[in-house]
């Protein structure tokens, strides 16, 4: 039997159901039957999403230490305040800034570049976008331990090569243990994992892009550094700033490959902010504290990725 | 019901009684070489009891997070728990381990028979009072490990005796041991370039502050006013433990291999395994495999205690208890096996094992100093044993110890003085939280 266009769902629903029950779905409204569909979904999303984070709110203005019998309290924005008045909180926002700005700089430098050059027609194109994907495969935390030994003063490769073009004593400086050095130690292995990623996306950015434009360009007498600005540029645009934004968000949440890098040091100067939430939740128990702390990171995090989403909006509509 | 029946019914009973009895048990403790020694141990008590063990072992780094997370959850993975020192307030406080007081008096096990520093370290709380949670498990302490193939060679000695003016022998003091680590650091020993030693500086558990302590101790470094509970001020940051905290950051500058900004126990065994080093930190559980290592053992190491200071001779305490976690549904099975465990020829199997013991009967044996070539220096290290914050908020005051030695020691940042301000700063709200204050 086939479903006359009249048909509303309703009526579809309880033809393929036990007449009791159809003759109670055919009472329900259109607008009711999807609620019904709905409705687990929306379930699901209030329990594992929207009441965690408001019980977290709730937890954020207590002083509730989950490994502890004791009462809980109410201390208002107590949390609150600590947290920004707290130096050492900053100094890990500022890491974390630090590595944001600069993975994400030069990935998007990097990955760009790589994407317009293979995007240009060659032999063994395809073998050569394969091998610059195969970091972003492997596990961070594979990716994280291997550098450690790449990092090794003593027998690290990454210590030879640059003695080799410094004449530097490879065990005279180490990668991970100093405090100028650690902060681009994390940068380049996040830049060497992640950016084939930002390349994939620039790569489809480009591809989008109609040959007729260029030859269109061509004809206007356009130079290869005029069209690279005003037509590879501006189309790729809209990719290229949701690339950011993808990467934005995967290391402001960054946490596995730095803590199997440096576990946070020397010092705290490569203590992300995830990391620090981490050793206050779960290995001081300060529930209630690092509640407020999650709170806060996830009010800067939907602050600027809403802005952040708004302008890439505004390229895509130019 | 006919008489035949009533036989069976019997029978079947005598035959089933044992097997619900037999119960399984598991066990949690670190992953390292003494839980492999008790494995073996453990097997003499599944064969006299009927119950069968299990171990569910967690490497070092992982240990505190993983079991302070079970315990935290109320989880029944471990019925019985080799947990570090330091979790014993927690364990009690926040009812995670069983009370033994009532179990011992019953079986007349008495702390009497254990050395009274791992009584009070391992299963006291509130410490000094005869309120125990555990059974001490196995003893340890951190000590020295040194390459007495290297210490003995003759121009070695002659070129130490002209540099220190003394001979290079075992250091007596951390100004010594020092001045040896000095001479080794970077030295060409059988064409290898050499370091004079590996310290603990491990950031993410607790490393650098099982390795600090050693020198903070020795240099007249306190917990607490020992007549105002929680006083800190003058104590934590008294002008010895400026001068101990220093100290340690300059035997990192000067006398560590490359690359060891966040070494603690594997670390620390592994340089010096491969000859890396002529000297190392490391709690005294490694002795038994340095001993046995084709490389570096037999003849070729020596041990140490821990050297004194200007202000004292302390080591810092390791080793752990034995508990009965209290959300376990088979308790009786596993306060059997603590019974078993803690009989003297139990214990002294397991020092032949590889496991220290802490029962008297086994280490003022008199031939136990001579058991071993590490044994006397382990007797020696237990005598001079100090142990970290045993608080429930240990987690938190340890974690904030990390931050700010390493602060100072590894990354070089701020100033000794600094460092051991801050701390106060940190324990100061940590007590407050707690009550304390």
């Amino acid at each position: 039997m086939t479903d006359t266009p009249a048909a509303t769902p309703a009526d579809r629903l309880a033809r393929a159901t036990p007449p009791r029950v159809a003759r109670k779905i055919r009472g329900l409204s259109d607008r009711a039957i999807a609620w019904i569909f709905v409705a687990p979904t929306i379930f699901l999303l209030l329990a594992v999403n929207i009441f965690p984070l408001i019980w977290t709110i709730n937890l954020s203005f207590t002083n509730f230490r989950a490994n502890r019998n004791r009462e809980v309290e109410y201390i208002g924005f107590r949390n609150y305040e600590r947290i920004l008045t707290d130096s050492d909180i900053w100094l890990t926002m500022q890491a974390t800034a630090h590595f944001l700005f600069w993975t994400i700089l030069i990935q998007v430098l990097i990955g760009f570049t790589l994407a317009w050059l293979i995007n240009r027609k060659f032999r063994g194109n395809d073998l050569w976008t394969t091998i610059i994907v195969l970091p972003m495969m492997l596990s961070p935390a594979v990716v994280g331990n291997f550098w450690t030994f790449l990092y090794q003063p003593q027998i690290g490769l990454f210590n030879y090569v640059v003695s080799f073009f410094t004449g530097a004593d490879p065990s005279s400086f180490s990668m991970i243990g100093q405090v100028n050095l650690a902060p681009w130690a994390i940068v380049i292995v996040d830049t060497w994992m992640w950016t084939p990623f930002i390349m994939l996306i620039c790569l489809a950015g480009l591809r989008s892009i109609p040959d007729y434009i260029y030859e269109a360009a061509e004809v206007d007498r356009a130079s290869p550094w005029r069209q690279f600005w005003t037509i590879t540029v501006p189309m790729a645009l809209p990719f290229l700033m949701l690339a950011v934004l993808f990467r934005g968000i995967e290391n402001f949440k960054m946490f596995d490959l730095v803590v199997q890098l440096t576990g946070g040091g020397p010092g705290s100067v490569t203590e992300l902010t995830s990391i620090n939430l981490k050793r206050e939740a779960f290995e001081k128990w300060r529930t209630g504290y690092a509640s407020a702390y999650a709170v806060i990171l996830f009010v800067t995090v939907f602050g600027l990725a809403s802005i952040y989403v708004k302008a890439l909006n505004k390229v895509k509509e130019r | 019901m006919t008489r035949n029946a009533l036989w069976a019914a019997t029978a079947l009973t005598a035959l089933a009684a044992p097997a619900a009895m037999a119960e399984e048990l598991t066990l949690c403790w670190a992953a390292w070489d003494p839980a492999n020694a008790l494995v073996e141990l453990s097997k003499e008590f599944e064969a006299e009891s009927g119950h069968t063990m299990r171990f569910e072992f967690v490497p070092w780094p992982n240990f505190a997070d993983r079991m302070l997370n079970e315990l935290n959850s109320r989880g029944q993975l471990c019925d019985l728990l080799i947990g570090d020192s330091q979790w014993i307030g927690g364990g009690a406080e926040n009812g995670h381990y069983v009370k033994l007081n009532d179990f011992f008096d019953a079986e007349g096990i008495s702390m009497d028979d254990f050395i009274p520093a791992t009584v009070t370290g391992y299963a006291e709380w509130p410490k000094g009072t005869p309120n125990y949670w555990a059974l001490p498990a196995f003893g340890d302490v951190v000590g020295w490990t040194y390459r007495k193939d290297w210490f003995e060679r003759p121009e070695l000695q002659a070129a130490f005796a002209e540099a220190y003016g003394r001979d290079l022998a075992v250091p007596q003091s951390l100004a010594e041991l020092k001045d040896i680590a000095e001479f080794f650091q970077g030295r060409e020993i059988d064409g290898t370039t050499v370091y004079g030693a590996s310290i603990y500086t491990e950031r993410g558990s607790e490393g650098v502050t099982m390795g600090v302590t050693n020198a903070l101790y020795n240099f007249g470094f306190q917990y607490e006013n020992p007549d105002a509970p929680y006083e800190l001020e003058g104590y934590v940051n008294s002008p010895g433990a400026v001068a101990g905290l220093e100290f340690y950051k300059s035997l990192y500058d000067c006398c560590t291999p490359p690359g060891s900004s966040n070494w603690y126990m594997s670390e620390s065994v592994d340089a010096y395994k491969s000859g890396q080093v002529a000297m190392q930190m490391n709690f005294a559980f490694i002795w038994p495999g340095v001993h046995a290592d084709p490389n570096v053992g037999g003849d070729k190491s020596g041990y140490f205690p821990n050297p004194q200071g200007p202000a004292g001779h302390y080591a810092q305490l390791g080793g752990q208890g034995i508990s009965v976690v209290s959300y376990s549904d088979s308790q009786d099975a596993a306060l059997q096996y603590i019974k078993w465990f803690a009989q003297p020829d139990v214990q002294s199997k397991w020092w032949n094992l590889g496991g220290y013991s802490a029962l008297r009967a086994v280490v003022e044996d008199p031939d136990f100093a001579t058991s071993q070539p590490y044994a006397q220096t382990f007797l020696d290290s237990m005598a001079i044993v100090k142990d970290f914050w045993a608080e429930p908020a240990y987690a938190e005051l340890l974690l904030a110890m990390q931050d700010r030695v390493h602060t100072y020691v590894i990354a070089g940042q701020g100033t000794a003085q600094e460092a051991l301000d801050m701390l106060i700063e940190d324990w100061t709200e940590t007590f407050e939280d707690e009550g304390k204050l």
